[in-house]
């Protein structure tokens, strides 16, 4: 996390263009943006810039936004819960998606659903999301009028969770397919590898019933592994759903990254990325403790 | 054959012609190829193909959608001719895929050669680095860096290219680190062989094998994930356009005239698709191992 | 002993030597399609006596694995039963369904495989690899099958099994493993035991450990044990019947004395003189046989054996390779049998 705040910091100043000179504007003479350096700070070294801006981070100060002038925080923190919602539906989207067709497709391996959803998750997977996301609209929202284009609540409605709901489906799906065709290659990749393990045929040697001896030798081999990768799948859907926000005018992280970046608003940018990052760092760890419990060997240290 | 040359024998597997054979019978490979050998000679021949430029805009002819006489694809709305939009913007398309593969491959193939082989401290510093890279989901980073500097072609390029760094470093790493602890490599060292001369026979070429696999299947993807910046307006600025900036421009006009959003989301797909088989085509022939026999095994 | 051109009819109950318990007839395993594909069984017959031990030996590649896992339907696609019957009380085997099969396995037929290391579920406490084998059989309760569990690996010699029980198999060594497997493979006193190799990928000194067990815990339930393996030594020290097989196919039938002391197929023959040599005089030199076992692709016509055999003839290419009954207890599948035995 340490090492993601620098890299952020670090970027930023990257960035063409003088924040004073944005700020006041062209015509402004030297010494007026030279003070304005000194007032902001922006003259002393850039550790010392750092660690203040740090110290201010972390009390949730990431400054006033260049474009509105209103305190980031307030701009960022209620995207940030609508980010989180769009993310988490479109995981637990992949994974409903991906660890059943997976399975399925690794028992009935060879048959008609087997090569059927291998060729399906190999296009999802080469396809762009915003593309098919754009594609979803054109079919679902323009031309068949069951599913509203874009925006997250009705703007004449009252909200509520139908609503939402409403709106959420083609953001979440379209987050969903790519990282869902990535996990059920992975799940039928495992799975078939533990259906070939000897101690499968010791087990139905034993005479166990079909159901026990897939959840008890089969599955219980094979998802382990795949869980530790779904996790790297957060990064992948993560970035998805930035693209999502775009595409169908989501009001979240992403969609405020892209004005922020557009507009060179450098707080904003800042504390988006941040968030992001952070975001994603606690997922990794949600991820990991999953595996630390669902992995009896990892338990055993 | 002496002793080192016996040994390069055995990590190098069988002749090259051999190699070309296996990968001759992947028949989606092949495809996928010549597929992409024709779009890439199409992209090139641009002018050659089309009469019309990709700027020249008739309003007269706005939407036009495909195969009206003159333009094959249909025209945007500005008039300008898809068709030539499409190869024009391939163009740019094609090489935000593959020139930062590449390059990210050859430095990330070094740094991850030189961890794996050196270990200790030099491995632990390259590491270190490269992880906090990796913290980054995708995506995010390449956009926070297009979005710090210009946006424009070369940005894109450098972004992608620190992007994938990382991946392919950690592969060429766990790959130089799997050789060296090979017993063929300890007979080499003991038949005399410099660290150096080891590492350029016998490390490098098993080490180039899966990274090359896995760049040919990356490139597919930064086609993917460049053209992703494009749409969002932080690759190239109009009025030059690739695929996704195609993409962008055809979303307001999505109801009246769906093709100039579909056309360059199919080649984006199709070309994606081919990378994919000829990645899938190149692991099958330089290891035979864990080749299949049928792409759906 | 009359010339007997007969093919082995069904076994019928010798009271001389018990009753049959188990009987495979003309069985045939096929993996692959039929044109392309391998035959690895072709046409196995034999029969498993009440409270003895039969042993199948031959070469790798001989079949005998797959004859083991065919006799309970474990044969995974690409591989199929193609042929034959495999009788149990009354039952041909390679018809009943899966649900009747799973009935079967584990409580009244029990098998070990060969290799200790990878058959047990790494993610598993070996205790409950045991009792589920009890769970799946008996309508006992979790807590019971446990304690069954814990009884039947002291039973096998794992010490303080009460606390091991609930350990990994990455604990045990590769003996203790074995035991593992043989308990869960009696835990519900089936009558009938399959162990296939069941010492092949073990050291020499745990090897007789694992033999004896097996033979006490035989003795102790009154089952009958069928002993699938390549090595002599384990035949000689544990058999009461042997059935040589060679290319897929059972070349010869008989007591261990007999096998042992008056071999008659050119193939049991040139076997044992391979590792005879130890007992007879050092300085004969060792006498392989010629040749290797044939590709089961494109097997030879006629006696599989015939294109190494000393003894063989122009005749014997083309002939059926069915077994010839010399004896209640003894068959060969050689058309020249009687000559030669007349000769030696």
């Amino acid at each position: 996390m340490f090492g993601v705040s620098v890299v952020v910091f670090l970027l930023m100043q990257l960035a063409p263009g003088d924040v004073a000179t944005a700020l006041l504007g062209p015509q402004a003479t030297v010494a007026a943006k030279e003070a304005l350096r000194h007032a902001l700070g922006l003259d002393r070294p850039l550790p010392v810039q750092y660690g203040v801006w740090l110290t201010h981070a972390v009390r949730g100060d990431f400054g006033v936004s260049i474009a509105t002038q209103e305190p980031v925080m307030d701009l960022v923190l209620p995207r940030f819960l609508n980010t989180l919602v769009l993310t988490f539906s479109s995981l637990l989207l992949a994974i409903l998606i991906g660890y059943p067709v997976g399975i399925f497709a690794a028992l009935r391996s060879q048959t008609v659903f087997d090569r059927g959803a291998m060729a399906v998750t190999l296009l999802l997977g080469s396809t762009p999301p915003y593309w098919l996301g754009l594609l979803l609209v054109l079919l679902f929202a323009l031309r068949l009028h069951w599913l509203p284009v874009s925006g997250m609540y009705d703007i004449a409605g009252n909200g509520g969770l139908g609503d939402l709901l409403r709106h959420l489906i083609l953001p979440a799906i379209t987050t969903a397919l790519g990282p869902a065709a990535i996990i059920t290659r992975m799940v039928r990749a495992s799975v078939r590898d533990a259906l070939s393990r000897p101690h499968v045929r010791v087990a139905r040697a034993k005479g166990l019933p079909r159901r026990r001896l897939l959840r008890r030798h089969v599955l219980r081999n094979a998802l382990p592994p795949v869980i530790t990768i779904t996790g790297l799948q957060l990064g992948y859907l993560v970035g998805g759903a930035l693209l999502t926000e775009v595409v169908f005018d989501w009001p979240g992280l992403g969609s405020l990254l892209y004005t922020s970046i557009t507009a060179r608003d450098l707080p904003v940018v800042q504390a988006t990325t941040l968030l992001i990052g952070l975001c994603f760092v606690l997922a990794n760890i949600v991820v990991d403790l999953i595996n630390v419990l669902l992995d009896p060997r990892l338990q055993e240290g | 054959m002496d002793a080192l040359t016996s040994t390069a024998v055995a990590s190098r597997g069988r002749p090259r012609h051999w190699r070309l054979a296996a990968f001759a019978r992947d028949r989606a490979a092949v495809l996928s190829a010549a597929l992409l050998l024709v779009v890439v000679v199409a992209c090139i021949a641009a002018p050659l193909i089309t009469s019309v430029g990709p700027y020249a805009a008739d309003d007269s002819l706005r939407y036009a959608s495909p195969l009206t006489s003159g333009y094959l694809l249909g025209t945007d709305q500005q008039g300008r001719d898809e068709l030539a939009r499409l190869l024009w913007g391939g163009r740019v398309s094609l090489a935000v895929g593959v020139v930062p593969t590449l390059c990210a491959s050859a430095i990330g193939l070094a740094l991850g050669m030189a961890a794996g082989l050196a270990r200790g401290l030099l491995d632990g510093i390259i590491m270190r680095t490269l992880d906090v890279l990796f913290a980054f989901p995708i995506v995010l980073f390449a956009i926070a860096l297009a979005g710090a500097m210009t946006p424009g072609i070369n940005t894109e390029i450098i972004s992608i290219t620190i992007v994938l760094i990382p991946y392919i470093g950690r592969l060429a790493r766990t790959a130089a680190m799997e050789v060296a602890a090979m017993p063929y490599i300890e007979a080499a060292r003991a038949a005399g062989g410099s660290p150096l001369e080891i590492a350029r026979r016998y490390v490098f070429p098993n080490v180039l094998s899966p990274v090359l696999v896995y760049a040919t299947t990356l490139m597919g993807l930064m086609i993917v994930v460049g053209s992703g910046l494009s749409f969002l307006g932080l690759g190239v600025q109009p009025p030059t356009a690739d695929w996704g900036a195609m993409v962008a421009d055809g979303r307001i006009v999505l109801n009246i005239a769906p093709h100039v959003t579909l056309i360059p989301g199919i080649a984006i797909l199709a070309v994606s698709l081919a990378f994919n088989f000829l990645g899938d085509g190149l692991r099958d022939a330089l290891d035979p191992r864990t080749g299949r026999r049928s792409r759906a095994a | 002993m009359t010339n007997d051109a007969m093919t082995t009819d069904a076994v019928t109950s010798d009271p001389v030597t018990g009753d049959v318990v188990l009987e495979a007839r003309a069985l045939r395993t096929r993996f692959g399609s039929a044109d392309g594909g391998l035959v690895a069984v072709d046409g196995v017959s034999f029969a498993l006596r009440r409270g003895r031990t039969t042993a199948i030996v031959g070469e790798s590649g001989s079949g005998k694995s797959t004859v083991a896992l065919s006799l309970l339907g474990l044969i995974e696609p690409p591989g199929r039963v193609i042929g034959g019957e495999v009788l149990y009380e009354g039952r041909d085997l390679t018809l009943l369904s899966e649900a009747a099969l799973q009935a079967i396995r584990g409580a009244r037929i029990g098998i070990i495989f060969q290799d200790p290391l990878s058959s047990l579920n790494p993610a598993l406490s070996i205790g409950s690899q045991i009792a589920e084998t009890i769970l799946a059989h008996e309508a006992v309760s979790r807590a019971e099958a446990n304690e069954r569990a814990v009884e039947l690996l002291t039973h096998v010699g794992v010490a303080d099994a009460a606390r091991r029980a609930a350990d990994r198999p990455h604990h045990f060594s590769g003996g203790m493993r074995q035991r593992v497997l043989i308990a869960a493979a009696i835990a519900c006193r089936p009558e009938i035991i399959i162990a296939d190799e069941p010492t092949t990928a073990l050291d020499v000194t745990v090897q007789a450990k694992i033999l004896r067990l097996l033979h006490d815990l035989q003795q102790e339930m009154s089952a009958s044990l069928l002993l699938i393996t390549h090595d002599l030594g384990v035949v000689a020290a544990m058999a009461d019947d042997v059935v040589v097989m060679y290319a897929g196919r059972v070349v010869e039938c008989a007591d261990v004395d007999t096998v042992f002391h008056a071999p008659r197929h050119p193939y049991t023959r040139a076997l044992l003189s391979c590792m005879m040599g130890i007992e007879g005089s050092r300085t004969a030199p060792l006498t392989p046989i010629m040749g290797a076992p044939p590709d089961l692709r494109a097997p030879p016509p006629g006696c599989r054996f015939a294109p190494r055999c000393p003894d063989a003839t122009d005749a014997c290419s083309s002939w059926s390779a069915h077994l010839l009954r010399r004896s209640a207890t003894h068959s060969v599948a050689c058309r020249r049998v009687d000559e030669l035995s007349a000769r030696d």
